[in-house]
């Protein structure tokens, strides 16, 4: 880590492409939390999901980024579309999706931003890392995994089945305890 | 790879998830925001695992295990938004003030002192009752019925004037199911 970094002028073809997909990361997000129909903030999220797992596996994880591919993508995203249509958002142009503080929000946001970017390039501008693949594939995060990490493996198994059971005793309306008083008072 | 690129796109999109959480109205879209400021973490995590070369692999199994917990968020918040639909017909989070300070709470103990306590309190009364909501108010009509169906009752074998078996017999179709339940 303290040997010669290359110079910032002449970029690699990886952090070209790199820094291309975190651009497109970045420019959908602000679609995400700027556009004025719902539907679409789902689907910018999808880009931006997608572009961000292209910069895993251009940062050798190959395994994170389909796990972001097949999660993220496949499952989180859906699952707000989900929620899009249950709780029957209006589908096309909406206009009162921005609160009224949404200015102090954007001066919030800027202030986190500067402060971010302006500690992570101070703090990590020597840092360089030669990107060699092979550590982030399959086999290497599944030894990982089943050896080293196998106790908070299981414990997230376990809070994953607590969280389902969550989720089914909260959205059904026929469970004694979570039915509304008028129900109570006719059984 | 220079580690700064990761970590600035990183930065940004954090950003851009604070911003959304703040300013957006809707629920699900809060949530999504969230989901920003998750994978801005997990890009990091993976950036500075590729720098280290942890033999471990902390970084990027973390970023497996934070994945997973972002799924299980996901579920319970759109468990919990969907109950909130259910009873309260929105999930805009500006009409959700349930929680909130009552505006009238800063200011009272100016006016309490200021003027006599008979002032300040009708305001204090009519604060809560304001923000409570319309499901105490289903909650006290309610058990109004229910104590309007029970005066009705003692009311019946006391005296058969046509006073009281007027609001009786008006009372008898609404409250049907829950006579039975009483009687059983």
């Amino acid at each position: 880590m303290t040997e010669a970094v290359p110079s910032y002028l002449s970029p690699t073809g990886q952090e070209i492409v790199f820094l291309l997909l975190g651009a497109v990361a970045v420019g959908s997000a602000l679609l995400v939390v700027t556009t004025r129909q719902l539907v679409h903030a789902a689907l910018w999220l999808v880009v931006s999901f997608g572009a961000l797992a292209g910069g895993y596996l251009v940062l050798t994880a190959e395994f994170v980024a389909w796990v972001q591919v097949l999660i993220y993508v496949g499952a989180v995203v859906v699952l707000m579309l989900f929620g899009i249509m249950l709780t029957r958002a209006p589908i096309g142009r909406s206009a009162d999706l921005d609160s009224g503080n949404r200015w102090v929000a954007a001066a919030v946001a800027v202030a986190t931003a500067a402060v971010l970017v302006t500690v992570v390039i101070d703090g990590f501008r020597m840092a360089y890392a030669p990107l060699t693949p092979g550590p982030g594939a399959a086999k290497e995060i599944g030894a990982s995994v089943f050896s080293t990490w196998v106790l908070p493996f299981e414990a997230l198994s376990v809070l994953l089945l607590a969280a389902l059971i969550g989720a089914i005793v909260l959205s059904r309306t026929d469970i004694p305890g979570g039915t509304p008083p008028e129900q109570t008072g006719g059984s | 790879m220079h580690i700064v690129y990761p970590a600035v796109v990183s930065a940004l999109l954090f950003s851009v998830g604070v911003y959304g959480v703040l300013a957006r109205r809707n629920t699900i879209l809060v949530l999504m925001s969230v989901e920003l400021m998750l994978n801005a973490v997990n890009l990091n995590l993976v950036a500075f695992d590729v720098w280290l070369g942890d033999r471990l692999h902390s970084g990027q199994v973390l970023t497996l295990f934070i994945i997973v917990i972002a799924a299980a968020e996901v579920g319970l918040g759109l468990a919990i938004v969907l109950a909130l639909y259910r009873n309260r017909r929105t999930v805009d989070i500006d009409h959700l003030r349930d929680l909130s300070e009552p505006p009238a709470e800063d200011g009272e103990p100016l006016r309490r002192t200021a003027e006599p306590a008979a002032v300040g309190l009708p305001a204090a009364t009519s604060t809560p009752g304001a923000g409570n909501g319309p499901r105490t108010d289903t909650e006290a009509t309610s058990t109004e019925a229910v104590g309007s169906d029970v005066g009705s009752h003692a009311a019946d074998p006391n005296a058969g004037d046509p006073e009281a078996a007027g609001p009786n017999g008006a009372a008898e179709p609404a409250t049907g199911p829950v006579k039975r339940g009483g009687t059983l």
